[in-house]
């Protein structure tokens, strides 16, 4: 019992931290890329601000819609929270370790684009559809991808759960580096653009259908759906760096609770890192064709796989 | 051979495996037959058809209950032949008689290779009893166990819809009555898998590793290329039946686990992949099911198969909406249902073999596998997207979807019951694949306590039920939380179409989803386009254009059109020998008779 309150109160605790983060993370990369392009930028606290307005808003529902766009935002939403409880942050064990593992955490990724891209497609416009197939058809790539990364990197923690991989990864240190990881790391940077809808594989900032793929989906909702949507988005966004932080990054990471200032402290020193990371890359590359996207993948999942093998062969 | 006259007495044996096998083939046709007593009044089959369809259910039990060879193939001809009678229901359109022609020939010739792989198996222990196979196993000359392990997975391969020898299923599967669809997808091909499982691990002693190489190597293709096509496809049902080819694939990725385990000699790679392949079998039973069922109700209620042409069918029937959305999930192995539960532990057991593999060239294949079987999981969210949204969100794309009207009470209750069984073997996994484990002892992985999990080989956990409370429960938080922040209404408007009134010629057709990647695969689908362009007589204005686009049949043209051509040719000079001379005949005979008398001498 007392180990259930615990997962329970642990799991609030970093699901509060996650979502209080999320939106100033987006910011913090906004603001980067505006700098490094020359530009003032919106402020820190922008995407805050936004949130706040659009959860308070009226929303507008399309006739056509049906209960699939009313009720998708909800489980968008429960996907990736219930993701950010797999994934260990703080400490190197996540909230709900052993509930799930990498393959749960994925199949929550893919139970969540089921449920965006129906929605997508439930209004009858074409812009939904056109986000709703790009969407499906990214990600065909990009889920493997991801899922061999996490495979890899699992590897020698003798399984694919990932407490247990963060958990080797402390306790090893330094010599846990290996050149599978380089070739992980590589292709998982790769998979969190692509699942986040960066350049070069998407467009964040923009409505224009000749380039959207996320934003597509998303173009029918408005005010308290649309404000869920997006901080759900944000919620994956951050989920997919902590995934990044604890499987290749694992230093600082708290072995007791003396030590969760100091881990916090590590912790949002890397999310700064990975910021700056991702505003390098939307500044300096532009957007691929929509049809160049498969082979940006595909070199990703054979990334993937190569760091796999190498695991096998040479670790 | 024994007693006076072999074969004469039909012999049956009941142990694990059949009773695991017998379990789901009374379930599923328990609820096709609630299904067929509603569906009637749509179909009228033809006098008999009842009949056929209670036989058909009998022969495949009793292919699973059968004792000895003869009883066996009495039962897989019968089954084979109720079959391609129900297959035949609609016999007066060419289409389904071409499609049940491919059918009886596909049939027929597998049947064939299970025979010699039957001969050979009895040549070797002088019975036709299963028993006794199992017994002389070890006194197979090696290479004899190999060639009748390749002759029965031809045989069994066929009926499975394996790939290259799947041609047969995305014709007959769609041509026949859904409820026919429903057990021959769900439950008859799944006897392939059996004859496969009896003939590598009962009949046959452990067998060198390239066995159990071959299945994974064809299970992966057959998972990919099934999932593949079945996004080419705009006819539900082939979409189905190519699905099923897909998840015949992800069986076999369990049993080439297992079988490269058993020629290895490590148990807990063989509990875990066999675990995996019978915990597909009965998710993949319930859900292939229950999308025929719904692919039937849709049909009954539009009158074409034709996804083009559903649309909206959400308002107009919400009942099967829901259930084909729940069989639409499990099948793209969504957590928390069924699909994924398997999926998970074949993941597992790909994983485990990779560790457990000494040479690492041995665990590429599992690895490679893994990553065939992660790239189907994702393409079957595509076509699932792709099926469900087109039928039944948006706008009607024509006057039949408009008059849809919701299927009738029978049907509804079989849909449902199947929809509950895919939350259910989702939510139980633990005590289904323990009960899988009693029932077949060399499957009963080493399980914790509560969550689904093989902590013997160190690997993954997963706990389904934490899982679905988990969502369920942050789902009503994201309801409930940004109320506090006031109430907000929600307006009903137009849907924004730069302007214009929304009409169903703007929605995204199935074509055009599957579109980017059609072309993103189209080294491996080969998709065809054909655009014309009438111009108006003497001026450059466009009077018409017309689109056509299909995908070439790969295997068709390359693979049964050569051998068809060959046999052919093979057939022109064969003829000289039939001239039609009696004087000719004669001496065939007489030449016969010699060779008869000096062979027997």
């Amino acid at each position: 019992m007392n180990e259930t309150l615990a997962s329970v109160g642990l799991s609030f605790l970093q699901l509060s931290l996650l979502l209080a983060l999320a939106p100033g993370l987006n910011g913090l990369i906004k603001r980067m890329k505006a700098v490094l392009q020359g530009r003032k930028g919106p402020p820190l606290l922008q995407p805050y601000f936004d949130l706040v307005k659009l959860l308070r808003k009226d929303a507008v529902v399309s006739e056509h819609a049906t209960a699939i766009f009313r009720w998708a935002p909800a489980v968008y939403a429960a996907c990736f929270a219930t993701a950010a409880l797999l994934v260990p942050v703080l400490w190197s064990s996540a909230p709900l370790a052993g509930w799930g593992d990498a393959i749960a955490l994925v199949g929550l990724f893919a139970l969540a684009r089921f449920a965006l891209a129906l929605a997508g497609l439930d209004t009858g416009s074409s812009f939904g559809g056109m986000g709703s197939s790009r969407e499906v058809a990214v990600a065909a790539l990009a889920e493997p991808a991801l899922l061999l990364v996490l495979f890899a990197v699992a590897w020698r923690s003798g399984g694919t759960d990932l407490s247990s991989a963060s958990h080797y990864l402390v306790a090893q240190g330094v010599a846990a580096v290996a050149p599978s990881q380089l070739l992980a790391l590589a292709a998982m940077v790769v998979v969190v653009i692509a699942e986040t809808g960066r350049v070069p594989a998407d467009n964040p900032d923009t409505h224009l259908e000749l380039t959207m793929i996320h934003e597509g989906m998303l173009l029918e909702y408005s005010g308290r759906p649309l404000g869920l949507l997006v901080w759900a988005s944000l919620l994956k966004q951050i989920v997919l760096f902590s995934l990044v932080a604890a499987l290749f990054f694992p230093f600082g990471v708290a072995a007791t609770p003396s030590e969760i200032p100091v881990a916090l402290g590590a912790f949002l020193l890397k999310l700064v890192a990975f910021a700056f990371v991702m505003s390098l890359v939307e500044s300096s590359s532009a957007k691929l064709r929509i049809l160049r996207v498969p082979e940006l993948l595909g070199a990703a999942s054979a990334l993937a796989m190569l760091a796999l093998v190498a695991e096998v062969v040479v670790g | 051979m024994e007693g006076p006259l072999p074969g004469l007495v039909l012999t049956w044996q009941l142990d694990g495996t059949s009773l695991f096998f017998a379990l789901v083939i009374l379930s599923i046709s328990a609820v096709t037959t609630v299904y067929a007593i509603g569906h009637a009044r749509h179909h009228h089959g033809f006098p008999g058809s009842s009949l056929l369809y209670l036989l058909f259910i009998l022969a495949m039990l009793a292919v699973v209950l059968a004792g000895d060879g003869f009883t066996f193939l009495l039962a897989w001809e019968t089954m084979s032949l109720t079959s391609f009678g129900l297959v035949l229901t609609d016999h007066r359109r060419e289409a389904v008689r071409e499609a049940a022609w491919a059918y009886l020939v596909m049939s027929h010739t597998a049947t064939a290779f299970i025979v010699a792989a039957f001969l050979l198996l009895a040549r070797t222990s002088g019975s036709l009893i299963f028993a006794d196979w199992t017994g002389h196993a070890s006194a197979l000359d090696p290479s004899v166990a190999s060639i009748i392990f390749m002759l029965g997975l031809i045989g069994f391969g066929t009926k499975a819809g394996m790939i290259p020898l799947h041609v047969w299923l995305p014709r007959a599967h769609p041509v026949a009555p859904s409820h026919v669809s429903a057990l021959m997808s769900g439950v008859m091909i799944k006897l392939g898998i059996y004859g496969l499982l009896r003939l590598s691990f009962d009949w046959l002693a452990p067998g060198p590793a390239w066995w159990g190489a071959l299945i994974l190597a064809l299970g992966a293709t057959s998972a990919v290329l099934g999932v593949l096509y079945a996004l080419m496809e705009h006819d539900l049902k082939r979409l189905l039946a190519y699905h099923s080819v897909e998840n015949i694939g992800i069986i076999l990725l369990g049993i080439g686990v297992a079988l490269v385990g058993r020629s290895l000699d490590l148990p807990v790679v063989i509990a875990v992949g066999l675990v995996a392949a019978l915990f597909h079998v009965v998710n993949h039973a319930t859900f292939k099911a229950l999308l025929f069922l719904g692919a039937g109700a849709i049909d009954a209620a539009v009158g074409t198969r034709d996804l083009e042409r559903y649309g909206g069918l959400l308002r107009r029937m919400p009942i099967t909406a829901l259930c084909f959305l729940v069989g639409s999930a499990a099948i793209s192995a969504l957590p928390p249902l069924n699909g994924f539960a398997s999926e998970w532990l074949t993941f597992q057991s790909l994983l485990a073999l990779g560790r457990a593999a000494e040479e690492p060239q041995t665990a590429l294949l599992p690895l490679l596998a893994g990553g065939a079987l992660a790239l189907t999981g994702a393409l079957a969210v595509a076509c699932f997207v792709k099926a469900f949204g087109v039928s039944f969100l948006a706008l009607p794309r024509g006057p039949h979807a408009a008059a849809a009207r919701e299927a009738g009470p029978l049907e509804l209750i079989a849909m449902g019951a199947l929809a509950l069984a895919c939350v259910a073997l989702g939510l139980g996994a633990v005590p289904v694949v323990s009960f899988i484990g009693r029932l077949v002892p060399s499957a009963a992985a080493p399980l914790p306590g509560s969550a689904l999990g093989l902590t013997s080989l160190g690997a993954g956990r997963l706990a389904v039920p934490g899982v679905a409370v988990a969502l369920v429960a942050l789902a009503a938080l994201a309801v409930f939380l940004p109320r506090l922040l006031g109430p907000v209404r929600s307006r009903v408007a137009e849907t924004w179409a730069c302007g214009i009134t929304l009409q169903p010629i703007h929605e995204y057709t199935a074509t055009a989803f599957a579109k980017p990647i059609r072309l993103m695969f189209r080294d491996i689908v080969r998709p065809v386009r054909d655009v014309g362009i009438v111009h108006r007589a003497g001026t450059r204005f466009v009077a018409s254009v017309h689109y056509r686009s299909h995908i070439a049949p790969v295997f068709e043209r390359y693979v049964y059109l050569a051998i068809k051509d060959r046999l052919v040719a093979v057939a022109h000079v064969v003829r000289h020998a039939q001239n039609g001379s009696l004087q000719t005949y004669l001496a065939y005979v007489f030449v016969a008779v010699l060779t008869a008398l000096l062979l027997a001498r």
